[in-house]
C-alpha cells in the first residue's frame, strides 16, 4: 500500500501506521505453533473458584464487569496489537450488537423460545454485520486514514444514536428483562452468580476462539500486514483483505461482549456507543500491552479494579488514570505485558535475584514520593472545591486541616525525599538490570 | 434573501473558527505526520487561559498572553512528549496525543471546575455592527472574521513569502536535505507544533465568549476538526479552509431552516405510511434537519472518504 504516502505532501515515509522500531520482545509474539492448554485450564479453574472467595455481590459485579472488558479488549486488540489499526470508535460495534440482543430481550414471544447463553451470539452477529458494512471501506488502508475514518462512523453512529429513538431509545436508551428467556437447564438467571458463570463461560470461549484466531493463517498475516503491508503484498495476499478481515473479526467479538453487557446490566444507551467508551477500550488495551496476547486481559483486570477501587477513594481518579496512560505511552509503550515479559531473559539466566533489592531501593521510594505528589493534588482538590468552612480531609487514614501549612510542607517534604532518593538509587537499578541481562559470570 | 445573508455570515464565522484549528493540526500533521488529538485540547486550554487573564488584565491581554501561553506549551510538548514517542512508531503517537486530550480534560476540570466560567465578549464589542432586515450583527462577530481572516493572512504569508516559511515548506518535503544544510530541523518541528497549537490557542481565545467557556468544549469540537481536515484532505491547507467553511456553512443553514425528512421524502416521490407510529422507519420520517445538523459533517466525511478517499483537495491517491 503505497498509495497513502502521495496525499501527504513529505510526511516522514512511514505514512502506513505499523510499529517499527519495537524491540521484537514488545511484539505479538509469532514463535512457536505449539498451542499449550495449561494457561487455559488454570484460567478455568481460577473463573470457577473466584465467585466462592469472594462471594458478595459488588465483587461479582466487579468480576462481570471485568470479562466484559476482557472480551472487548481482545477484540479491540485484533485490530491495535495484531493489525496495527488504530480505532477510535470501536464503542459502536459493542454497543450495536448489545442494543440489538435488548431488542431480542424485548421481542418477548422470539425470546421466550430460547436460551439466554446464547444471546450474545447474536450480539456478535450483529457486531460482524455492521464491521462487514463499515469494514468494507474503511480498511484500504490501516494508517492515519483508518483512524480517521474509525473516529468519524462511530462520531455519526453515536450522535444518530439520540436521535434515532426506535432502535436506540434515543437519551434514556432502552432497557430489557433477561429472565423472560427459555430457562437453560433449570437456570432463569435471576441470580448475579448465575449471570458471572454465564460471561465468565463467554469470556473463556472468546479468548480461545481469539486466540486460536491469531494462530491462523489470516491472524499471523495481521501480524505481518501490520509490520510491512508493501512486502505482505508482493508475497500475493491482499493487505486490504487482511485488515477487512481481521475487523470483521473483531467486530464479532466487540459484538459478543456488548450482548454481555446486555445481559449483565439490561441496560443500554448513548454512553455504550460515544468515544468515551471507545477511547476507554483504548486505555485499557495499551495499559495492558498490545505486544501480548494476555496484555489486553491484564489491561482490563488491572482496570476495571482501579476504576471501582480508585473511584471509590477518590473524585479525582480518572486524572490519575490519565497520567498513568500518558506515561505509560511515554515510557512503557509494550504496557503492563511489555513490563512483566522484560524481566523474562534475567530469569532465562538466572539472574533474576539480583534485581530484587535494587528495586526495592528505587521503587518504595519512588512509590511513596508518587504517593505524597497525589496527596498534594488531593489537597489542592479540596483546598480550592471543597465546601466553605468545612476544612477538614482525611488522606491515608489521617485527618487534617487542608488549610493549614503543616500538612503541606510534610507532603512536600515526603514528594521531595522520596523522588530525590529514586533518582539517586536509579543508575544502581540500571547497572543491576544490565547485569541481569547480560549471560556468563554470576557474582 | 435577506435571512441567507446572515446565514452565510453565521457560517463564514464558525468555518473561520473551524479553519483556525484545522489550520494548526493540518500543518503539524503534514509535518511530523502525526494527527495530535490534543489539538482541541489546546483551543479548550486557549480559551481558559484568556478567561484567566482576563479577570485580572481584560480580554485584550488575555488574547495577547494566552495563545502565547499556549503555544509555549505545545512545544514543550513536542519537545518533550512526542519526541521521545515518536522513536515508538506512530501509533503510539497518535495514542499519546490522544491520551493527552483525556488528561488536559481532567486537568482543566480540576483547576477550573466543571461547570461554565463566565468568560465573556469585552464591553467594547458588545454592540450591533449593522443589521439585515431586522437581524442584527453583532461587532463580536465583525471582529471574529476580522481576527480569522488576519491570521490566515499573516499564515499564508510567512508560509510563501519569507525566509522562515521557505524553510519551513522545505522541512516539510525534503527533512534531511534541510538538515544537511544546517538548519535545526527539529528546533523547526518544535517551532511549527507551538504555533500550531498556539493558532488553536487562538481560536480559543476569541470563540470562548460565543460558544461558552466548559470542560466539553474540546470533546465538542474536536472530532469534527479532524472531519475538516479530512474533507479537505490531510495535509493541503486549501482544504482545510475550503472544507472548514463548508461545514459551517452546512451546520448553520441546516439549523435554520427547519426542513423536515418527511417534505423531502414525498418529494421524491415515497409517500408517508399510514401507521407511522407503529412503523421502524418512523425516526427516518419524523427527523427535521436542526436534529440533523451536527451528524451532517460525518456524514459528509464517510461520503467523501467513500467516493475521495484522499479528500476533497488531497493529491489523488494510487
Amino acid at each position: 500500500m503505497t498509495d497513502t504516502k502521495s496525499d501527504v505532501k513529505g510526511a516522514r515515509p512511514k505514512e502506513q501506521i505499523t510499529t517499527p522500531g519495537t524491540p521484537a520482545s514488545q511484539r505479538m509474539r509469532a514463535g512457536s505453533m505449539t498451542i499449550s492448554l495449561a494457561p487455559w485450564l488454570i484460567a478455568a479453574f481460577i473463573m470457577l473458584i473466584l465467585p466462592m472467595v469472594f462471594t458478595n455481590n459488588s465483587a461479582l459485579t466487579i468480576m462481570n464487569q471485568m470479562s466484559i472488558t476482557i472480551i472487548f479488549a481482545l477484540a479491540y486488540n485484533m485490530l491495535l496489537g495484531q493489525g496495527g489499526m488504530l480505532s477510535f470508535g470501536h464503542a459502536v460495534y459493542a454497543g450495536v450488537g448489545g442494543f440489538f440482543c435488548m431488542h431480542i430481550m424485548n421481542a418477548s414471544d422470539f425470546f421466550a423460545s430460547f436460551p439466554l447463553p446464547v444471546l450474545p451470539l447474536f450480539g456478535g452477529l450483529f457486531g460482524m454485520g455492521l464491521a462487514l458494512i463499515i469494514g468494507s471501506f474503511s480498511t484500504r488502508s490501516a494508517g492515519t486514514v483508518f483512524a480517521m475514518i474509525s473516529l468519524g462512523v462511530g462520531q455519526l453512529i453515536a450522535s444518530s444514536s439520540v436521535i434515532v429513538v426506535a432502535f436506540f431509545g434515543g437519551e434514556e436508551g432502552i432497557s430489557g428483562d433477561r429472565t423472560y428467556a427459555m430457562p437453560f437447564f433449570g437456570v432463569e438467571f435471576l441470580q448475579q452468580i448465575e449471570v458471572y458463570y454465564l460471561t465468565a463461560g463467554w469470556v473463556l470461549i472468546s479468548a480461545a476462539l481469539m486466540y486460536l484466531w491469531s494462530r491462523t493463517p489470516v491472524g499471523r498475516m495481521a501480524n505481518a500486514v501490520r509490520d510491512n503491508p508493501e512486502r505482505a503484498e508482493f508475497l500475493g495476499y491482499s493487505a486490504r483483505w487482511v485488515r477487512f478481515y481481521s475487523f470483521v473479526a473483531s467486530g464479532f467479538f466487540a459484538g459478543i461482549s456488548g450482548g454481555l453487557f446486555a445481559i449483565n446490566y439490561e441496560i443500554l444507551t448513548e454512553e455504550n456507543l460515544n468515544a468515551t467508551s471507545s477511547g476507554l477500550i483504548l486505555l485499557v488495551t495499551f495499559l495492558g500491552g498490545v505486544g501480548f496476547f494476555f496484555g489486553p486481559i491484564l489491561g482490563a483486570i488491572v482496570f476495571t479494579l482501579v476504576q471501582t477501587v480508585l473511584s471509590l477513594e477518590t473524585d479525582l481518579w480518572s486524572i490519575y488514570a490519565g497520567a498513568l496512560f500518558v506515561a505509560t505511552v511515554m515510557f512503557f509503550p509494550g504496557g503492563l505485558a511489555g513490563l512483566i515479559m522484560m524481566h523474562v531473559p534475567a530469569f532465562k539466566l538466572g539472574k533474576a535475584r539480583l534485581l530484587l533489592m535494587p528495586y526495592v531501593k528505587t521503587l518504595i521510594p519512588a512509590a511513596i514520593g508518587i504517593l505524597a505528589i497525589c496527596a498534594l493534588v488531593e489537597m489542592t482538590f479540596h483546598y480550592r472545591h471543597g465546601a466553605l468552612g468545612d476544612n477538614e480531609m482525611t488522606l491515608f487514614w489521617t485527618t487534617f486541616d487542608s488549610h493549614s501549612v503543616l500538612p503541606w510542607l510534610i507532603a512536600a517534604a515526603i514528594a521531595v525525599v522520596g523522588i530525590g532518593v529514586a533518582r539517586k538509587t536509579a543508575p544502581s537499578l540500571r547497572e543491576a538490570w544490565n547485569e541481569a541481562n547480560t549471560a556468563g559470570g554470576t557474582r | 434573501m435577506d435571512l441567507i445573508l446572515v446565514n452565510l455570515i453565521d457560517g463564514l464565522v464558525t468555518g473561520l473558527l473551524l479553519f483556525m484549528l484545522s489550520a494548526g493540526l493540518t500543518l503539524i500533521f503534514s509535518m511530523m505526520g502525526v494527527l495530535n488529538f490534543a489539538h482541541a485540547s489546546f483551543y479548550m486550554l486557549g480559551a481558559y487561559f484568556a478567561y484567566q487573564i482576563s479577570i485580572a488584565l481584560g480580554f485584550w491581554m488575555g488574547l495577547l498572553l494566552a495563545p502565547l501561553i499556549v503555544g509555549l506549551m505545545g512545544a514543550g510538548v513536542e519537545r518533550y512528549g512526542l519526541r521521545r514517542v515518536h522513536q515508538y512508531g506512530h501509533v503510539p503517537e497518535l495514542i499519546f496525543t490522544f491520551g493527552l486530550a483525556l488528561l488536559i480534560e481532567e486537568l482543566v476540570q480540576f483547576v477550573w471546575g466543571k461547570n461554565h466560567v463566565p468568560y465573556n465578549a469585552p464591553e467594547i464589542l458588545e454592540f450591533t455592527a449593522f443589521a439585515i432586515a431586522g437581524n442584527s450583527i453583532p461587532a463580536y462577530k465583525v471582529f471574529m472574521i476580522f481576527i480569522s481572516v488576519g491570521i490566515f493572512i499573516g499564515l499564508l504569508y510567512v508560509l510563501t513569502k519569507t525566509r522562515v516559511g521557505m524553510i519551513i515548506q522545505a522541512a516539510l518535503s525534503y527533512p534531511r536535505t534541510v538538515e544537511a544544510l544546517g538548519h535545526n530541523v527539529p528546533l523547526i518541528f518544535m517551532g511549527v507544533f507551538g504555533v500550531g497549537t498556539a493558532l488553536a490557542g487562538v481560536a480559543g481565545v476569541i470563540a470562548g465568549p460565543v460558544l461558552s467557556t466548559f470542560p466539553g468544549m474540546a470533546f465538542v469540537l474536536g472530532p469534527i476538526v479532524f472531519v475538516a481536515i479530512v474533507i479537505g484532505g490531510l495535509g493541503s491547507l486549501w482544504g482545510a479552509l475550503v472544507a472548514s467553511l463548508l461545514i459551517g456553512w452546512i451546520t448553520t443553514f441546516a439549523k435554520s431552516y427547519n426542513i423536515e425528512m418527511e417534505a423531502i421524502l414525498n418529494g421524491i416521490g415515497i409517500a408517508t405510511p399510514e401507521s407511522l407510529s407503529d412503523s421502524p422507519f418512523r425516526d427516518v420520517w419524523s427527523l427535521t434537519s436542526p436534529q440533523i445538523a451536527d451528524i451532517l459533517p460525518y456524514i459528509l466525511m464517510v461520503l467523501v472518504l467513500i467516493f475521495r478517499p484522499a479528500g476533497l483537495f488531497g493529491k489523488r491517491t494510487q
